[in-house]
């Protein structure tokens, strides 16, 4: 099993070669993201937890012409469960979203969720209407982000040793603006 | 009534203020400025699942350059709140809220009563700026509250009650 850190770059490494915005989830996803690849195309979520998914459909559907990737967690996942059905009823073609699921919340102590018991957020995503991949390796995480849909890959417990952001919302949202929204519309 | 369709009173606010996302939960007053919104070639329209989600998506759209607005009843707000805060709030992103105001005068469903009572206090305590419309002014204040959601980075919330679907005006 990888760990959330590996994935995390991965992602990044993979959003920079699409030339991908991505939108990073609330806590400690967001401070790994930031610690080793941060780019100006990175949304850091610093609160609204749960809302990550849905974020990344409203960005994706609104630049159909760019591509969205969106970084959530089980827990925040299992706390906006509609937005797996909104994704699936919108299908935009450039998004996709990777549910990191560790089975617990990460960023609070690591209290259980209950996907490390019996829920299944593929086969949750899967019903909702998404066309759903897992990813055990770094080759099958490199090779699904390719995809629209859902991503769904099983991580390690635990946060790694990664400072807070030291970038005020301010400066996270006027930087990638000046990526994520034409500038004829960006007023 | 006095000839002014409420729902396309308000629409043509949205329209002024262009606004051309529009995220929606519905309510039975916004049946008809859903349906118009769904059916304008110029918009997307996003059908959400809760208020939160609405804010949520409508936050992405702002992101990619559009100018969102989210139709909701008021029972709804009570769901958006740590949304509104910590994420339109924080970052200062502007979102024009059309809501369908419940519990007030020609209520039939009590359940409405006790949010449609703490709804101004909400917003007020939220430092969200509120307006109150009748219909012949709809459009005006409609693209108004947008204006000052842009110029300021911040929530705008049009509440229309009970009588304003009825097409009163004082």
């Amino acid at each position: 099993m990888m760990k959330r850190i590996d994935a995390i770059a991965i992602i990044a490494q993979g959003a920079e070669s699409m030339d991908a915005l991505l939108v990073g989830n609330i806590g400690y996803p967001s401070r790994e993201l930031y610690a080793v690849g941060d780019r100006p195309s990175n949304f850091y979520m610093l609160g609204s937890m749960g809302l990550a998914s849905s974020i990344g459909l409203g960005l994706a559907l609104a630049r159909p012409d760019r591509r969205v990737v969106a970084i959530d967690g089980d827990g925040s996942v299992l706390m906006n469960l509609g937005s797996l059905a909104t994704i699936a009823d919108q299908s935009p073609k450039n998004y996709l979203l990777v549910i990191l699921d560790n089975g617990c919340y990460g960023s609070t102590g690591c209290q259980p969720t209950c996907t490390c018991r019996r829920a299944d957020l593929a086969r949750m995503a899967e019903s909702a209407g998404n066309e759903v991949r897992l990813a055990a390796t770094p080759a099958e995480l490199r090779a699904g982000l390719a995809k629209r849909g859902v991503l769904v890959v099983k991580v390690e417990i635990g946060n790694a040793d990664v400072p807070v952001i030291d970038l005020t919302p301010e400066e996270i949202i006027r930087r990638f603006m000046a990526i994520s929204a034409p500038p004829s519309q960006s007023s | 009534m006095n000839g002014i369709d409420p729902s396309r009173a308000v629409y043509a606010g949205m329209k002024r203020a262009g606004i051309d996302f529009v995220a929606s939960v519905p309510c039975v007053n916004l049946d008809r400025l859903i349906a118009i919104a769904a059916s304008d070639p110029d918009t997307t329209h996003v059908p959400a699942t809760r208020e939160e989600e609405g804010v949520g998506i409508c936050a992405g759209a702002y992101l990619g350059g559009k100018r969102p607005a989210l139709l909701m009843q008021n029972s709804g707000l009570g769901n958006s709140i740590n949304a509104l805060a910590s994420l339109n709030g924080l970052y200062r992103i502007p979102l024009l809220l059309i809501i369908s105001h419940r519990g007030g005068e020609g209520e039939t469903i009590a359940g409405q009563v006790p949010m449609g009572r703490m709804t101004p206090k909400l917003l007020e305590a939220m430092q969200i700026p509120r307006f109150a419309p009748d219909p012949s002014e709809a459009e005006d204040i409609v693209a108004q509250a947008a204006k000052i959601a842009w110029a300021d980075g911040t929530p705008a919330a049009v509440l229309l009650d009970i009588r304003f679907w009825r097409g009163r005006s004082l």
